[in-house]
């Protein structure tokens, strides 16, 4: 709750920036910011208590989610200067992250469907302009377009969702709607029914799952670099953590509904994005498809519906989260010396830059999950709480994904080792610092994943 | 403490990697370092005392994994194979020249933590995770000092034992979740599961691809031959002389107890698919014109008479594959650095355009011929000790299959033959005139292999001792296993 409001007065504070002329104390603040909710954060530890008469629920699953999300937003915050050059609207995009951040804690400790829809909107629509925040840019305003109308388009279902969920049960509150379902006295099930593959329909297409992903590439390639870092990392774990709170705490006793179309759009999302991001030569894109595929691990755990489900979903996002910044950093980094994204760009980088290649390699063999590092654990653990559900089809699909992961993946490995493209890379103490954190994080979660698995 | 010899040189790795230019010599002492230490272990070992220098505590406590270690003849053995190999393997390296030497050097010892992780890990998920951290390094060594194509060959070979690794964690994790209470991957948890005849068919074919992947059986070995010639010198040591016998240990201690009676319906397919192996890659060896390349198919046939010994599940099969997995180890190592040599000397690996070696280098020539000569398996030599025996069990399985997997005396003795009969013999070709001779550092890789050569083909008693109450125990372990289920 206080992170809530912390969070959001920091976003108010960076409006004013642009009024009293402090937008140089402006990253030091968000920052002293950031660290303050992520301490009122921890905090709230075990506390599990609901505001606004049960609108919104602060238990552990959702300050582990905000926590990380947090995390990753400091992560991102050192990364990212170089976005911020641009004087007239600096304030504004600091602003914008923030409040699409706000969204996204709100999307993790929703307790009531308007909450939902109220802190999907707040993440949405900062994401909309952040997109596009490289004006002079066709390909982000392009991204930026693009992503507003299939956005848009998604919250319609996700509004009509709802409202038919609601005329089915006459509440919107989670808990409630959970006890109705349960009770099994309800008004109309064909509402019911159409109403939460609707809610279905629009959280996938939240977080990129197949065949509702088709925005994905395009908006991740357009965005300019950081934001794409930013929309893969954190609105993703935002995502899945509204989807796995909706789904598994409210609609659980209704599984014959979803349950089978869930497990086949994971499949199709674990298939689509890996095979897919076979084909890319450009990197940006192929993190793009490759966090599609991710989303769809992800899904695995919303469908596996067990006990080890939420620590697995955390494991993962946080996994996934420390290695996708990671490689975005480098990305950032080879593409700024190189002035493009291309596979090309990394020819020679083993040669020219070891501690570059060997952050490289940590992050690529995470993202492919590879032991030692965090990824493997983290799909470790979804297989292990998929086949507890008896969900072999499932799991031999996602081994088969990870196959064709690691040929994608291993490309970017073998590009630095070939020969050409002697430029030299500049590289800030910013960006070394991100990557080692990312680094250390990847590779002690993979050695000690049980600080993370006993959490929830 | 068995800890110490399998993290040591991961340590060792580290001040490698920061050593700069004397890496190689670092590399070097830590890796002799290391043996001294296998070698207290070895004598310190009670031959019947059963599993020894056990450590055991909790590492992932709600998931049920622990870090328990220890070993028992068998890896023993592997183990004392791989700090004896490791040594000679960097120290035939020091001929060349690799760019970044403390990179490279760093990576083999970083394997080598895994290997010996991997022969002493009794729990199922430590034994996954150092087998998965031995493929990295290696994957590396080939990608950054590989030959020419090498690109293309490292990601088959990845991709083709990442599949069967991808196998094995399924297999391992059904495994798991099969085991009672809260779980366990403990090694004897896993023996004592009482699961259906399906479930053992499927489990089998688990892990038995990620085994035969791995060694590699026929079908699963077209990976092999590329990258085994076209990896640098070291790495392909590595890969025949000690990565090989994962694949066949994995089957001794992870495949074989687990599902007996996946073992009863499959193990005939797999014993038939090894003698196909032996057979098919010793012709295949015939016709090589690259001696590098004959070496590797050389070694499928070897691999192959060992996997049909372990299937057999006679005493004489599983004794005589611990015994040959030792000696093919030191073999294969040494027909390698020979191949090296020939071509670091000539500039080629084309058995065509060599000869004469005999009358140009003749020290040479005689560590070839031994060496070549202990790989056909004459008596007197370590080859010849684990093939009787193993030819013995096969024949107790089958008589049929053991008269084609007898093939093997002849077909090996045709292609080793006829190669040595290429290169050293007949007139001298003109990039064989100038043969030098062989370095120190040449001798201090050659004089060990052939001491070994000659030491277990003369008095492999210890060998066999050592070996024996292990696969007795494998056998019991096996034979509880099926009466239970």
């Amino acid at each position: 709750m206080n992170t809530l409001l912390v969070l959001a007065g920091i976003g108010v504070f960076g409006l004013f920036s642009e009024i009293f002329r402090f937008k140089k104390a402006l990253l030091p603040v968000v920052f002293l910011g950031l660290a303050a909710a992520l301490v009122t954060t921890v905090c709230d530890w075990n506390t599990n208590v609901s505001y606004f008469n049960n609108m919104m629920k602060v238990d552990n699953f959702s300050l582990a989610f905000s926590a990380v999300m947090i995390c990753i937003t400091m992560l991102w915050f050192i990364i990212s200067p170089g976005f911020f050059t641009d004087e007239t609207s600096k304030s504004d995009h600091f602003t914008l992250i923030l409040f699409a951040l706000t969204g996204g804690v709100l999307m993790s400790s929703f307790n009531n469907m308007v909450m939902l829809f109220l802190g999907i909107e707040i993440l949405s629509i900062s994401m909309y302009i952040l997109a596009g925040s490289n004006k002079k840019s066709l390909a982000s305003n392009e991204a930026a377009f693009k992503y507003f109308l299939m956005g848009s388009f998604a919250t319609g279902f996700l509004l009509f969702g709802i409202a038919l969920i609601y005329g089915a049960t006459g509440s919107f509150d989670i808990d409630v709607i959970a006890t109705r379902l349960s009770e099994g006295n309800l008004n109309s099930s064909v509402m019911l029914f159409a109403g939460i593959l609707l809610t279905m329909i629009a959280m996938a297409f939240k977080v990129s799952a197949a065949p509702f992903h088709f925005w994905a590439p395009d908006v991740y390639q357009g965005a300019p670099t950081v934001i794409t870092a930013f929309m893969s990392t954190v609105v993703k774990t935002a995502a899945v953590a509204a989807f796995f709170r909706l789904f598994i705490h409210t609609f659980t006793s209704m599984t014959e509904v979803w349950h089978t179309a869930l497990m086949i759009i994971s499949a199709a999302t674990i298939l689509v994005g890996n095979i897919t991001a076979v084909y890319q030569t450009n990197v940006k894109r192929m993190l793009a498809y490759s966090s599609i595929a991710h989303a769809g691990y992800m899904l695995m755990a919303i469908v596996s519906m067990n006990s080890a489900a939420p620590s697995a979903l955390l494991f993962y996002v946080i996994a996934y989260s420390v290695s996708s910044i990671a490689s975005f950093t480098i990305l950032l980094m080879v593409s700024n010396s190189t002035g493009n994204d291309s596979i090309e760009s990394f020819y020679g980088l083993g040669k020219k830059n070891p501690f570059l290649a060997i952050m490289t390699l940590i992050s690529m063999l995470s993202l492919a999950g590879i032991p030692p590092t965090a990824g493997f654990f983290a799909k470790y653990y979804i297989f292990i709480a998929a086949m507890e559900n008896h969900m072999m089809p499932l799991v031999l699909i996602a081994v088969l994904g990870s196959l064709i992961g690691v040929y994608y993946y291993f490309r970017v490995i073998i590009a630095m080792f070939r020969d050409g493209n002697e430029k030299e890379i500049d590289f800030s103490g910013r960006y070394k610092l991100v990557m080692i954190i990312a680094g250390i994080l990847a590779l002690a979660l993979g050695v000690a994943p049980g600080i993370v698995t006993g959490l929830l | 403490m068995l800890s110490l010899l399998i993290f040591f040189p991961l340590l060792a790795a580290l001040v490698t990697a920061f050593s700069g230019e004397h890496a190689k010599k670092v590399a070097f002492a830590a890796a002799i370092v290391e043996f001294a230490y296998s070698l207290c272990l070895f004598f310190r070992f009670d031959p019947v005392g059963g599993i020894q220098f056990t450590e055991n505590f909790a590492w992932i406590t709600n998931l049920g994994i622990s870090y328990h270690i220890g070993m028992d003849g068998i890896a023993l053995l592997l183990i004392m194979l791989t700090t004896f190999l490791v040594p000679l393997i960097i120290l035939s390296s020091f001929n060349h020249k690799y760019k970044s030497p403390s990179l490279f050097y760093s990576l083999i010892l970083t394997m080598q933590f895994a290997l010996v992780g991997v022969f002493s890990a009794y729990d199922g998920f430590l034994f996954y995770i150092f087998w998965e951290l031995a493929l990295i390094p290696i994957y590396l060594i080939c990608l950054m000092y590989g030959g020419k194509d090498r690109l293309r060959i490292t990601l088959k070979f990845f991709i083709y034992t990442l599949t069967g690794s991808l196998l094995m964690l399924v297999a391992l994790i059904y495994l798991w979740l099969q085991t009672p209470g809260t779980h366990s991957f403990d090694l004897q948890a896993l023996y004592a599961l009482n699961l259906s005849s399906v479930e053992q068919s499927w489990i089998f074919w688990g892990l038995f691809l990620a085994f035969a992947i791995k060694m590699p059986v026929f079908p699963f070995h077209t990976w092999q031959p590329d990258t085994y010639v076209d990896a640098p010198a070291p790495g392909t040591m590595l890969l025949s002389g000690i990565m090989l016998k994962m694949g066949v240990f994995g089957v001794m201690r992870w495949l074989l107890p687990i599902v007996p009676q996946g073992v009863a319906e499959w193990g005939n397919l797999a014993m038939i698919l090894s003698v196909i192996g032996v057979v098919y890659a010793s012709m295949i060896a015939w016709v090589q014109k690259d001696f590098k390349r004959l070496i590797a198919y050389s070694s499928i046939a070897h691999v192959g008479l060992i996997s049909a010994g372990v299937f057999s599940l006679t005493f004489q099969g599983l004794h005589g594959s611990v015994i040959q997995m030792i000696s093919h180890g030191i073999n294969v190592v040494g027909l390698f650095f020979i191949a090296d040599m020939i071509e670091q000397r000539t500039g080629t690996r084309d058995m065509d355009h060599l000869g004469g070696l005999r009358t140009t280098a003749p020290g040479f020539a005689t560590y070839f011929m031994i060496i070549m000569l202990a790989s056909v398996a004459l008596p007197l030599t370590n080859g010849f000790v684990g093939e009787f025996l193993l030819i013995n069990g096969i024949y107790q399985y089958s008589q049929i299959l053991a008269a084609f997997a007898g093939l093997t005396i002849i077909l090996g003795a045709v292609y080793m033959l006829n190669a040595y009969m290429k290169i050293s013999l007949g007139e001298a070709k003109s990039v064989a005139k100038h043969f030098a001779a062989l370095t120190l550092t040449e001798k201090a890789v050659l004089v060990p292999i052939v001491i070994m050569i000659f030491l277990i083909g003369i008095y492999p008693k210890p060998l066999l001792e050592i070996a024996g109450p292990a696969v007795e125990a494998l056998k019991l372990s096996i034979q509880t296993a099926t009466s239970l289920k």
